[in-house]
């Protein structure tokens, strides 16, 4: 594999770049940061209409642009970096992910090409009170009520759950693990948003009580789900990887420019040094995510790949964030600086879809070691 | 240098062509590599006519893999003559005369004339453009009076990459020059240094009076700095750049394989967790140090490598000291034990056959990595100012004459 961008790669990334320049500059980030909802209609509605980044892997006939892992982790790459505010990752990502991996054909010409377009949000809600992004742990039940079925109990942590228009559900039905879809607005669905670490990024408690819902996968769905999981840890690992990039990139103009005794502080070896290596680590965790990115596109299952880079990817992301605070000494610690969002934001997705050490252990398991 | 097309596919032919002529199971291999630089397969990012087909490094790996699919014979041993093809080729192209292209390159390449690199010296390690070592001229030849040391090989080599200084009064870069030393000209003395393994891969290499033709020099009088660093680029990719290109392969292997064969019982469950935990995180960064490598190699154009190659080069050093110090603890008190004496050897190549304690050699062996090629101090300064564009530190030594600079002994 030779991690080999093409020409139109390169083109999506400065598009997308150009645009959350100006859509998401820092002011846009703290006013949405600071609001419920937590992202911007309009731009929201221009990501579909001008770029095709709502249904980027949405394939042509349902409406999106047909494109892979690559391309999305292009845009998660450069949303990382400004630390774009909204339901991206829930809806082009996972509930993507989610629909084309496990939904019957006709969940995804229902929800897909609205999902494309920005008509409608999604969401996958598989997390439960423990907080713990592991299949295994689901507790939720669905029960069969004549032709309808009806999910109750809570789940938690839920990306962007409290203002996703369709929510698909992973619950326990008497074959195994099942998706469901289910309405905004069915009866006996109450959504809490939560207080985030990370305000950049949303999420919601859902409790469900004899909800009616629409099962969409036709068998097992662990195996779908399991594939959603590949997908999401690696573009949240582009997405670190642009973060990351973003916090060197900081320390290093501000090193360049800071000056104490007489001198920048870039040019003392204790900054210099802590900026090359985030430097190398940043490196890496480029190698980590488009690696994992590219092994999906070839067809793998990705496991392996997506359990490397999103511990490697957590791991430099925060670190790259924790001393972009330190070098940026006591302004670094400032609510006025844009360092604290970017360690906090650095902080949640390290815990979020299982921490590092977490997917070590997968990893681990996988190579028999 | 132009950047050539070539497709994968012509690139496969041209091996098989190459195999059809001359087998590495049939011939020596001399003879094999010989034919792998008139094939334009040696380096492909070298021009055509001097071992290349002028395209990237990257499409090195081609080559390699699609030679490894008709021969079982090791035909890519880089550490047959490591400092002449990964430093030495490429300086000699960049800043050689004509004849020294002509004549040079293609045996550096096969193996047949082992290089040397004369930098290090006593006062001036990772400050080389301090070094002390004299050249003067006198009419056609110039003489040399100095002293090298950590001289990697130089009790085998056939040609030496000398940095001395011609000029004193001038600043310490504005005052060097750099030549190419027949290491059998009288006046060179070579003598060995042991290092903590036990062996000397190293020397200590006097020069008394040592006389070099004046056509032996590389760039102009004056300019040995600017060919210094071309060797210097080339030396962080030689070292930290060549790394392992399979998966699972070089140190990380050998330390996976030594868990993997583990006693029952040899640690406590407790111990098992942190110890998988740890080799885990070692094999996660050794692959991406492959990776890295690699996606590095594709990025680069034909020519020398830039700045970032100390990216790869801090990485290498810094984990591959730290998957050894893993594998001593994986043996237990196994690790205590040692080759009895320290056999006090003078290896002949960088290939590492019929060496004991593999694994405790290593461990050993591992401290140079980040001390040879330029420290990680020094990496991790070039890192800052060349990559990142960071202030350098205030120095005294700069536009000074270099006799005017304090100097340790
Ligand atoms: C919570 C808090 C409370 C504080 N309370 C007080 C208080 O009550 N009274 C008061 O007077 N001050 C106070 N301070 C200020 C504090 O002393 C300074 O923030 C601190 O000295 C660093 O200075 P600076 O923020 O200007 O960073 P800088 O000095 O600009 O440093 C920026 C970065 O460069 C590094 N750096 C600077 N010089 C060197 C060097 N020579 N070598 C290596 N690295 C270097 C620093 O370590 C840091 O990482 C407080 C700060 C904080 C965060
Ligand atoms: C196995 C081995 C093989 C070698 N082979 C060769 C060879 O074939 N040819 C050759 O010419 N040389 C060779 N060397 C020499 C090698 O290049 C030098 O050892 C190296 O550049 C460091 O120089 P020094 O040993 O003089 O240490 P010094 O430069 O004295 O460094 C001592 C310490 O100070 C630190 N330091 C120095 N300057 C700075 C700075 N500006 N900022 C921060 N820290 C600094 C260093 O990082 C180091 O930790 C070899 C060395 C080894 C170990």
């Amino acid at each position: 594999m030779d991690f080999a961008f093409t020409h139109e790669h390169e083109e999506l990334r400065q598009t997308v770049r150009r645009f959350m320049e100006n859509e998401s500059s820092e002011a846009t980030v703290r006013t949405l940061m600071e609001t419920e909802p937590g992202y911007d209609r309009r731009t929201w509605e221009r990501m579909a209409s001008e770029l095709s980044l709502l249904g980027l892997m949405v394939p042509e006939r349902h409406g999106g642009a047909g494109l892979g892992p690559v391309e999305l982790a292009i845009a998660m790459e450069e949303m990382g970096r400004v630390l774009f505010c909204g339901p991206y990752l829930a809806s082009a990502v996972l509930a993507t992910g989610a629909l084309l991996h496990g939904a019957d054909e006709a969940a995804q010409r229902k929800l897909l090409p609205a999902i494309a377009s920005g008509k409608s949000i999604a969401t996958v809600a598989v997390t439960e009170a423990a907080g713990k992004w592991d299949l295994a742990s689901v507790a939720m039940r669905a029960t069969r009520v004549g032709s309808e079925w009806k999910l109750s109990g809570v789940k938690d942590y839920v990306l962007d759950g409290h203002l996703a228009d369709a929510l698909i559900v992973a619950a326990k039905a008497d074959d195994g693990l099942a998706l469901f879809q289910v309405e905004a607005n069915a009866s006996g669905l109450e959504r809490h948003a939560l207080p985030t670490l990370d305000l950049t990024r949303k999420m919601a408690r859902l409790n469900f009580s004899s909800t009616p819902a629409t099962r969409i996968s036709a068998g097992e769905a662990t195996g779908a789900l399991k594939q959603v999981m590949a997908l999401g840890v690696t573009m949240l690992a582009a997405e670190q990887v642009g973060g990351a990039q973003r916090c060197l990139e900081m320390s290093t103009e501000y090193a360049k420019t800071r000056l104490q005794f007489g001198r920048p502080i870039g040019s003392f070896q204790a900054i210099k040094h802590k900026c090359a290596d985030m430097l190398v680590e940043t490196e890496f965790a480029r190698s980590a995510a488009y690696h994992a990115a590219f092994a999906i596109a070839d067809g793998e299952d990705g496991f392996e790949a997506a359990h490397l880079a999103k511990s490697y990817c957590s791991e430099s992301y925060f670190h790259a964030a924790a001393e972009n605070i330190q070098i940026h000494g006591g302004m670094g610690f400032t609510w006025e600086h844009p360092a604290h969002l970017y360690f906090k934001r650095a902080r949640a997705s390290s815990i979020l879809f299982g921490d590092p050490s977490e997917h070590r252990l997968q990893l681990a398991n996988i190579l028999e070691l | 240098m132009a950047q050539r097309e070539i497709s994968e596919e012509d690139l496969r032919k041209r091996v098989r062509a190459l195999l059809e002529e001359a087998h590495p199971d049939k011939v020596d291999q001399f003879t094999f590599r010989g034919k792998l630089y008139d094939y334009g397969l040696a380096w492909v990012h070298f021009p055509e006519g001097f071992g290349g087909l002028g395209v990237s490094p990257g499409m090195q790996a081609v080559i390699a893999d699609e030679l490894s699919k008709h021969a079982k014979t090791h035909y890519d041993d880089m550490m047959i003559n490591a400092i002449g093809i990964g430093m030495g080729a490429p300086t000699v192209l960049t800043h050689g005369t004509d004849w020294m292209r002509k004549t040079l390159l293609r045996r550096i390449f096969t193996g047949e004339d082992i290089w040397c690199q004369l930098f290090s010296e006593p006062g001036s390690g990772s400050d080389v453009a301090g070094l002390a070592t004299r050249a003067t001229r006198e009419g056609d030849y110039w003489t040399v009076n100095g002293q090298k040391v950590w001289t990697s090989l130089a009790h085998v080599s056939k040609w030496g990459m000398l940095l001395a200084r011609t000029n004193p009064d001038a600043p310490k870069h504005a005052g060097m020059s750099y030549f190419l030393l027949d290491m059998q000209s009288p006046g060179v003395e070579v003598r060995p240094l042991h290092q903590i393994t036990g062996e000397a891969e190293f020397n200590e290499v006097f020069l008394t009076d040592v006389k070099i033709p004046a056509d032996r020099l590389m760039g102009r009088e004056g300019e040995g700095w600017k060919v210094a660093i071309t060797t210097l680029m080339n030396e962080r990719t030689a070292i930290g750049g060549g790394g392992p290109t399979r998966r699972g392969a070089g140190s990380i292997g050998v330390l996976i394989n030594l868990w993997k064969s583990r006693e029952q019982g040899q640690f406590s469950p407790d111990a098992e967790i942190l110890l998988r935990d740890r080799i885990t995180k070692l094999y996660i960064e050794a692959e991406l140090l492959r990776m890295t490598t690699q996606r590095g190699k594709a990025a680069r154009k034909a020519g020398n490598p830039g700045p970032e190659g100390s990216v790869v080069k801090l990485a290498q050093a810094e984990l591959n000291k730290r998957i050894w110090e893993c594998a001593m603890d994986v043996m237990g008190a196994d690790s205590l034990i040692y080759e009895p004496g320290y056999k006090r050897r003078r290896p002949t190549s960088r290939a590492r056959e019929g060496r004991n304690s593999l694994t405790k050699y290593q461990f050993l062996r591992a401290r140079a990595n980040s001390i040879e090629g330029g420290t990680s101090e020094v990496m991790r300064n070039i890192l800052g100012e060349r990559v990142l564009g960071l202030p350098g530190e205030p120095r005294s030594d700069k536009d000074v004459p270099w006799k005017q600079i304090p100097r340790s002994a």
